[in-house]
């Protein structure tokens, strides 16, 4: 693989994180986020819409009108997410009665319309592709991080395994009931948003 | 008195931006200044209330498993619900498309201020989200999915606007720098979503 490509696909995971530096895909993904599980279901569902949305647009690219290229957009997307979704339904009933609204919600999710508009209408597909599983993976990492930390510390569990040791409550220690609450979600992201600009000082404002 | 109840809980309890993070984007994107943020914020809710009750007949007269019986028996088994995502989302597209053509013909001076929003519109998840929870709330009656659009739209309006004000005084005071901008936006949002869970269990 060429050092482009490896960029291409490299890039977005840290320093051009689509959710803590470009702000894209907020909206749909904090809701999922008190326990791992579901939040690593929604990441590898957007990832893969994101590849393959960007692999059809880029083929597409060149015989779109201009003018309509948003609705033709909207109807790619919403086509692959029906899939995904039916496919939850299919093969993991409880993950996605979790998920419930949040995995219609990815049609509307920033990250798929930002990167088929400013990537996928001007690159090749194999290029669009391994961009929008970079994107993927920068948006699913990030999902994890909120994830292990709300359900770490406010259920004392990782992927519904109790990982505190029974002896910690017996002295005494209790889950931080606060951060399964929504609001948490919101703080955890602000704070890592905070660590990685204090690492990465070209992105402070 | 149903009704009044799904108004009140739309807005406080059950808001947008506090309780689904939805309309996250350009919730962010769009506060920096309250002039710009209550222009954004009414034609949202412009939308959901227009938006709602179509998508709310399209779901009970089309989509939902048995919808179909009005047209002959023969249909009550059908169920079109995996349908009802890229439908909606055509509806809302469109449906915006109208409001922004009806609105630059009539109302120049609103579109003057509405113009560059009501296209972003199409793709705010809160919009999206507002035909979502209505079908998986089941309403009873048109009027209950209307009311839920409006609430919906006022809570979103509310936050907004509260969020601009706030990050306007803030560009007074001293904020870390890894912080500014993004960083404490995130967290002042997550602490008046901790302040909006006081309404919790609000009722009438």
């Amino acid at each position: 693989m060429s050092a482009s490509r490896k960029q291409i696909l490299v890039d977005p995971i840290s320093k051009n994180n689509p959710v803590v530096v470009l702000m894209l895909g907020i909206c749909s993904a904090l809701a999922v986020t008190a326990q791992v599980k579901p939040a690593l279901v929604m990441g590898i569902s957007v990832t893969v819409v994101l590849a393959f949305s960007n692999v059809i647009i880029s083929l597409l690219r060149n015989t779109i009108p201009n003018r309509i290229r948003i609705i033709v957009q909207l109807v790619v997307i919403a086509a692959l997410v029906i899939i995904v979704e039916q496919i939850l339904k299919a093969f993991a009933y409880d993950v996605w009665g979790q998920l419930s609204v949040f995995i219609g919600l990815i049609i509307t999710n920033c990250i798929l319309m930002g990167r088929l508009e400013a990537f996928a209408l001007g690159n090749t597909p194999f290029d669009s592709f391994l961009d929008g599983i970079g994107n993927g993976l920068g948006y699913t990492a990030i999902l994890l991080i909120v994830a292990i930390a709300r359900e770490f510390l406010g259920s004392g569990s990782l992927m519904g395994y109790t990982v505190i040791p029974e002896s910690f409550y017996e002295a005494g220690y209790m889950n931080n009931g606060l951060m399964i609450l929504p609001p948490m979600a919101l703080i955890v992201v602000g704070c890592i948003i905070w660590v990685h600009r204090s690492i990465d000082k070209d992105l402070q404002e | 008195m149903e009704t009044v109840n799904i108004f009140i809980r739309s807005i406080f309890v059950d808001n947008m931006v506090f309780a689904y993070f939805l309309g996250m984007c350009s919730y962010l994107a769009v506060s920096k200044t309250v002039k710009t943020s209550i222009g954004l914020g009414i034609a949202v809710t412009f939308v959901l209330v227009i938006t709602l009750p179509i998508n709310y007949l399209l779901d009970t007269y089309v989509l939902r498993p048995g919808a179909l019986s009005w047209l002959s028996p023969e249909l009550a088994s059908m169920d079109l619900s995996f349908l009802s995502f890229i439908l909606f989302i055509a509806i809302i597209a469109s449906i915006v498309q109208i409001v922004e053509m009806v609105v630059e013909k009539f109302t120049p001076a609103l579109y003057s201020q509405l113009g560059i929003f009501l296209p972003l519109i199409a793709v705010n998840c809160a919009i999206l989200g507002g035909s979502l929870f209505m079908q998986q709330k089941s309403f009873d009656n048109i009027g209950q999915a209307t009311t839920y659009g409006l609430g919906s739209g006022i809570g979103w309006l509310l936050a907004i606007v509260g969020i601009a004000a706030i990050r306007e005084h803030m560009s007074y005071s001293k904020v870390p720098k890894p912080l500014r901008g993004l960083g404490i936006t995130f967290i002042i949002t997550g602490l008046m979503g901790i302040a909006f869970m006081g309404f919790m269990g609000i009722k009438f």
